[in-house]
């Protein structure tokens, strides 16, 4: 009996609270769903995502919301399952009415996703990078396409004299995908393939692959793995002898936070290739890093995918005030009309395709866990969703 | 390198990769042949060993500090072994699948309990600098064989603690009576073994060698908390193939997966050679239910 009661006075408590909040905001709220994996393997790197996410709503709050509107985030936890994703997308549309969605990781989360964000004509914002050959109206991918990343780290990397190439990545479709775009790269530009080697992802015994690497020897190393694997393939490089300064690793899904949990003395020197270093120079990065520090640690980091998270909501949010609604296609329309905005990035803006024009950086770790920027793109790279090479006659064009 | 060089190095592979198999699944082998048990928070020692060997390493930091963390993660694992046998296996040794289940659970707590003590991302184990060397050859028909100093320690390793359980059950007074509770629990029982004590100290002696075997792992892979569910899988394959509960047939085990997957993996994709390895697995139960070893026992004649 007592806890009814005290149940019922919660109520009241709460109701109380609630009624009080809406009334500082004379316009109501807005609900935005973030989803991300909270727990399962990939909370390791969606944590920190969903951390950005946050952050960027907060400020916007701060500044007085939306169209004078609070935004009201609705956590989900994709749980690193894609049907739980596209679940919760489900949920997050139809049951708490969302007006878009900050989130996914894997390429298979998005594809998980894709129809019900087809379904319900609502917009998903996809942060990271990955291996393109897809094209919806439905889902703004600020994360680099393939010639945003893999493709600026190849023609670095021949730029160098590099001619041959080992391509070593998990067995899943962003690794599969983008070797087979940098293989037609790698012939196209008359250079030597030396070895193409698959690892389930979660895979942990590299003696093999090394042996292969060892009998080939490549001149550089393309990395795809994901993961913890990573860990276990430089430790094992390193015990063979092999560390980055003998034998260079350009790595795809290494960022800061990956080099701060793997120990940076195991990586030093060995290379990776982003749109985004917790190093860059600008104001606005300082500012960012500055802002996530104060609410998440002085000891955090932040990388490449976290900012896209961050920025997107930045993007969404000036897209809504452009378009004077919340409505997904006109707020998407929108979007691809802002033109370039100053973000932690640099300059960046959404192109007619919905992906992000963005510029390349290569950078090398250093032994305090930072990468410094050897090489940039000449500048922002307009993104190609389909690899003209590789998916002759395929473009992707989105009526606005 | 030559083509001889780089088989005979493939077949060192194999056999590196077979002794961490064996001293991953070791442990399972014990206390499934003693017990009937199926611990599926075995690769949570694994684990556990993991994290001691970093925490070993942060008091004795120096080169000897990865010998330490091996006696510290055996007794740190062997511990939370028998804290694990009195409060849940030995109290549903009646209900086989419910330890099943009950053991899983207890693997989720210490994950989870890893994750909230050293947080998501994991801890770092770095080799000390006398491993970092490799054993080359330089010249004939071998030239350019490379054998890294880690593989070759935890070879050594893996035969020390399979010489060291052989002795111990073969020839001493304990490794009688665990050989007697593991043929007939009831007589062994009646001709005054204490059935019961020797269940725990097997069951703390099989989670010890994961803690050790946890050690060595962090020297090769992460240590993270879930780093004991990429070992599980292929601990149990092993401990299937070798014939359930015999410690030979476990070695045995170990080194034909271990050779299978170094020597297909010179033609395939290491993914593709992991399926090739399972559709063998799959054909070798089908002609050979029992396994390489057969354990005569009156426990899985019942």
């Amino acid at each position: 009996m007592a806890m009814k009661k005290f149940g019922f006075a919660a109520a009241l408590l709460a109701g109380t609270i609630l009624a009080g909040h809406t009334a500082a905001w004379a316009d109501g709220t807005v609900k935005v769903g973030v989803l991300q994996s909270l727990s399962g393997t990939m909370a390791i790197s969606e944590v920190p995502l969903e951390d950005a996410e946050l952050l960027a709503i907060d400020q916007l709050n701060a500044k007085g919301g939306v169209l004078g509107k609070k935004i009201v985030p609705i956590v989900e936890d994709g749980a690193s399952d894609p049907s739980t994703f596209a679940q919760k997308a489900t949920k997050l549309i139809e049951e708490d009415k969302v007006v878009t969605v900050f989130g996914g990781w894997t390429s298979a989360s998005r594809k998980a996703m894709l129809p019900v964000f087809q379904k319900f004509d609502n917009l998903l914002w996809y942060p990271v990078q990955f291996e393109g050959n897809e094209c919806s109206p439905n889902i703004m991918y600020s994360g680099a396409q393939p010639n945003q990343q893999a493709l600026p780290a190849l023609a670095w990397a021949e730029s160098k004299g590099y001619k041959k190439y080992f391509l070593l990545g998990s067995d899943y479709v962003y690794p599969r995908t983008a070797n087979l775009i940098l293989k037609k790269h790698i012939a196209h530009d008359g250079m030597t393939l030396s070895g193409e080697e698959y690892v389930p992802l979660g895979g942990t015994d590299f003696s093999s692959v090394i042996a292969e690497i060892q009998q080939a020897k490549p001149d550089i190393i393309i990395n795809t793995l994901n993961g913890d694997s990573n860990v276990s393939f430089f430790k094992q490089m390193a015990a063979a002898g092999l560390t980055p300064d003998k034998l260079p690793v350009m790595s795809f899904s290494i960022a800061e936070p990956e080099a701060k949990a793997m120990g940076p003395s195991l990586l030093a020197g060995s290379y990776t290739s982003w749109n985004y270093f917790q190093s860059l120079p600008g104001a606005a990065n300082a500012a960012f890093v500055s802002a996530y520090k104060a609410k998440y640690g002085a000891g955090s980091v932040v990388d490449d995918p976290m900012v896209h998270g961050y920025e997107d909501v930045m993007i969404w949010a000036d897209a809504v005030k452009k378009a004077g609604s919340f409505n997904p296609t006109k707020v998407r329309d929108a979007a691809v009309t802002l033109g370039f905005v100053e973000s932690p990035l640099g300059k960046v803006k959404f192109a007619d395709n919905q992906s992000m024009v963005q510029t390349a950086y290569i950078g090398k770790l250093q032994p305090d866990g930072q990468f410094k920027i050897i090489w940039s793109s000449p500048g922002p790279i307009t993104p190609q969703p389909y690899d003209p090479l590789t998916f002759p006659g395929k473009s992707c064009t989105i009526p606005h | 390198m030559n083509e001889s060089a780089f088989l005979l190095g493939q077949v060192f592979n194999g056999f590196s990769v077979a002794s961490l198999f064996i001293l991953a699944a070791l442990g399972l082998a014990l206390s499934f042949g003693l017990m009937r048990v199926i611990n599926m928070a075995h690769g949570e020692m694994l684990m556990l060993g993991g994290y001691l060997a970093y925490m070993t390493l942060q008091v004795v930091p120096g080169p000897f500090g990865i010998l330490a963390a091996l006696p510290v993660a055996f007794l740190g694992a062997a511990l939370l072994g028998a804290v694990l046998e009195l409060t849940v296996i030995h109290r549903l040794s009646a209900r086989p699948l419910d330890t099943l289940l009950a053991t899983w659970g207890v693997s989720l707590v210490l994950q989870q309990a890893a994750r909230n003590l050293f947080g998501a991302i994991g801890v770092e184990v770095t080799a000390p600098t006398w491993m970092d060397h490799t054993v080359s050859v330089n010249s004939g028909f071998l030239a350019g064989m490379d054998l890294p100093d880690t593989r070759i320690f935890i070879l050594l390793i893996a035969a020390l603690v399979l010489g060291a359980l052989a002795a111990l059950l073969n020839k001493t007074r304990l490794g009688l009576y665990v050989r007697a509770v593991n043929q007939d629990r009831a007589t062994a029982a009646a001709m005054g073994v204490n059935a019961r004590l020797i269940d725990l100290l097997v069951f703390s002696l099989g989670t010890g060698v994961a803690g050790m075997a946890g050690v060595i792992l962090a020297l090769l892979g992460p240590v993270t908390p879930t780093v004991g569910q990429s070992y599980i899988v292929p601990a149990f394959l092993v401990v299937i193939l070798g014939g359930l509960g015999s410690l030979v047939g476990t070695t045995i085990a170990s080194i034909i997966v271990g050779l299978f997957t170094a020597l297909i993996e010179i033609f395939v994709d290491v993914s593709v050679a992991q399926v090739l390895l399972l559709v063998f697995v799959i054909l070798f139960i089908q002609i050979r239910p029992q396994g390489i070893i057969t354990v005569r026992t009156r426990a899985l004649e019942g």
